[in-house]
């Protein structure tokens, strides 16, 4: 018995659960806050040294062996991916301490918090299709909770298009299931993918392949389905922001790999060549939203949809070397985009604003805070020693040599139009004289405890970006070994299904 | 009956992006209910359509005798209205909400986050 498999999503269940019946006490939320997603943290790195160790963990729910039961399946992509969760979970609850006002927690921010922990970690470690669905919807009913916590115009606005474009997604992914068990007869992922190779290629599989990248483009926020991303992303509370901008485009990005690995890569010809230029138009079109763009979250919105782009590039392009760049990438993306929503958020709680224009003369007045933005800005951008640089860097050269050579140019292209984004916010937040006129919220002064505890977890994940950057061979390693496991489905068949594998039912 | 059945969700799905597409806000949650009970019953409709059949495996055999319809799709069916009911459920109350705080029922006059 593996309790490391199913501890990352029991955690988070239960800290919520307990959470709630402190309803009324905000000083234990906030310790539960701290402590479940601290416990969060240890267990997953815990599950990551197991898979690292002895190879694909699987865990059969309620003793049902696969196919007929609902299995937890723990492999290397999965692990990082729970891992990530920890790490920004733990992050973005200490920020939260002191960046979410009383009326928030007074509404059940921390609770919700850990419910979309929950679904964000089950999703990664389920090995049931139809168990995925359920994950996806646990993690979309408390993100719609949490992005409008606050009723503020812009977030009513901004929900209903999120919701809008997150359930026709969600009904896609459900038809899209239920033809395939239609059509396979079962839901367990390692089945699927054994039964679907056997069939007979009657252009079906083909049409739920693109449901299923449809469905996922939609929650990954890809090109041409991006656009509830930008809308939403900046209206609710900035730690929210981060966690959603960290987390949640990234189970969709996860989703994608997993299905385009596991199931549908038999026909790569057609699939991953729409993903490929999928991805493509992705980077181009995010970057150039954000390079229009004059308020600081709106910029860093934008970005998660152009470096979506590379990731997906790293899955279309489909050799050993570009999945390794697309693992490698997301976890570069999602900790230093997490970095640089949270220095936004301190940039705000100090002035008051996120509009440009209103912001200026912070490498003045706070210049460890400058120091501290250049390097996810930087790292974001693709600048050595940091780690974007080597993530870049391992997509690009996937990309030259599967000779993919428009989507190449593409991807230098966007690296370049990131930087100039990332100087612009430079320039107006750190370099400009401050403006005469206050920002549209009058600034609270800001306690040096609290100070102390928002730039505790950008200082640390900082340091993380800066870590892979100037030591990047382990991470290297972790997304060789992952995209080893990725490019063999059948170590994932073999390893749900147990050792006779081959034979059919 | 499949035919039948066929020709039914291919209507409500249809009638379903109409409504969405819509500029009332009302209008669009009714695309959304509608949306979701086409899926739930296309899925349905996969387990195939046999009348009057349990699908009980008689003692002494592996398999049932006649041709009965699959369970799973119908427990799939009934997790799927479960999540939609609390999904839509939230989705009415978000418009409720957005209407009043907004003071609009059009979706055209909720372009502040758009620019």
């Amino acid at each position: 018995m593996m309790p490391q498999v199913a501890l990352p999503i029991l955690i988070p269940l239960f800290a919520g659960a307990v959470s709630l019946v402190f309803w009324r006490s905000r000083s234990m939320q906030r310790f539960i806050a701290v402590a479940g997603t601290a416990g969060l943290l240890v267990t997953s790195l815990w599950l990551l040294a197991t898979v690292r160790g002895d190879d694909i963990q699987v865990m059969h729910m309620g003793g049902w062996a696969a196919p007929f039961g609902i299995s937890l399946v723990a492999d290397l992509l999965g692990a990082i991916m729970v891992v990530l969760t920890g790490i920004i979970g733990f992050a973005v609850a200490l920020f939260s301490l002191a960046t979410i006002g009383r009326g928030h927690e007074a509404y059940g921010y921390f609770p919700l918090l850990h419910l979309l922990l929950a679904g964000v970690a089950g999703a990664f470690l389920t090995g049931d299709i139809f168990n995925l669905y359920v994950w996806f919807e646990v993690m979309l009913v408390a993100s719609f909770a949490l992005l409008i916590l606050g009723s503020e115009k812009a977030q009513m606005e901004g929900a209903i298009k999120y919701v809008t474009l997150n359930l026709v997604s969600s009904v896609i992914f459900l038809v899209a299931v239920g033809l395939l068990y239609g059509m396979v007869g079962t839901l367990n992922m390692a089945d699927i993918a054994r039964r679907l190779a056997t069939l007979e290629d009657d252009g079906m599989a083909d049409v739920l392949a693109m449901m299923f990248m449809v469905a996922f483009g939609i929650k990954a926020a890809a090109f041409p389905l991006f656009f509830w991303l930008p809308a939403s992303y900046h209206t609710p509370p900035v730690a929210v922001s981060a966690l959603f901008a960290a987390l949640l485009t990234k189970v969709g990005v996860y989703a994608l790999f997993r299905v385009f690995t596991l199931i549908f890569h038999h026909s790569p010809g057609y699939t991953h060549e729409i993903l490929l230029w999928g991805a493509g138009l992705t980077m181009l079109s995010g970057v150039l939203g954000a390079a229009a763009q004059f308020e600081f979250r709106r910029i860093l919105s934008f970005h998660i949809v152009s470096q979506i782009g590379y990731m997906l590039l790293g899955l279309a392009l489909f050799t050993p070397l570009a999945i390794i760049g697309g693992v490698f990438y997301i976890v570069h993306h999602i900790i230093v985009k997490t970095t640089l929503f949270l220095i936004s958020g301190i940039v705000h709680r100090v002035s008051g604003s996120y509009q440009l224009a209103a912001l200026g003369g912070f490498y003045r007045s706070h210049p460890w805070l400058a120091v501290l933005f250049l390097i996810p800005a930087l790292s974001l951008a693709g600048m050595p020693p940091l780690s974007g640089f080597f993530a870049k860097f391992i997509v690009i050269r996937a990309g030259i040599e599967a000779e993919a050579y428009g989507v190449t140019f593409i991807a230098l292209l966007v690296g370049l139009l990131t930087l100039y984004s990332m100087i612009k916010i430079w320039a107006e937040v750190f370099w400009k004289a401050p403006p005469d006129e206050e920002g549209d919220g009058a600034p609270k002064a800001v306690s040096q405890r609290e100070m102390w505890l928002m730039a505790t977890p950008v200082v640390g994940l900082a340091l993380c970006t800066l870590f892979i950057g100037l030591n990047a061979e382990p991470l290297y390693n972790l997304a060789e070994a992952s995209a080893g496991q990725l490019l063999a489905p059948e170590r994932y068949i073999q390893a749900v299904l147990g050792t006779n594998g081959e034979e059919m039912p | 009956m499949e035919p039948l059945m066929a020709i039914t969700i291919g209507i409500l799905f249809a009638a379903a992006i109409y409504m969405m597409l819509r500029r009332s806000i009302v209008k669009l949650v009714i695309g959304l209910i509608l949306l979701s009970n086409a899926a739930n019953l296309l899925i349905f409709a996969t387990a195939g359509m046999v009348r009057g059949a349990p699908p009980l495996v008689p003692k002494g055999m592996t398999a049932p005798e006649a041709a009965v319809a699959d369970p799973l799709p119908q427990a799939l069916v009934l997790t799927a209205i479960v999540i939609a009911f609390g999904v839509l459920s939230f989705a009415v109350v978000l418009v409720r909400r957005a209407w009043e705080i907004v003071g609009a029922d059009d979706l055209d006059q909720m372009k502040d986050t758009d620019t």
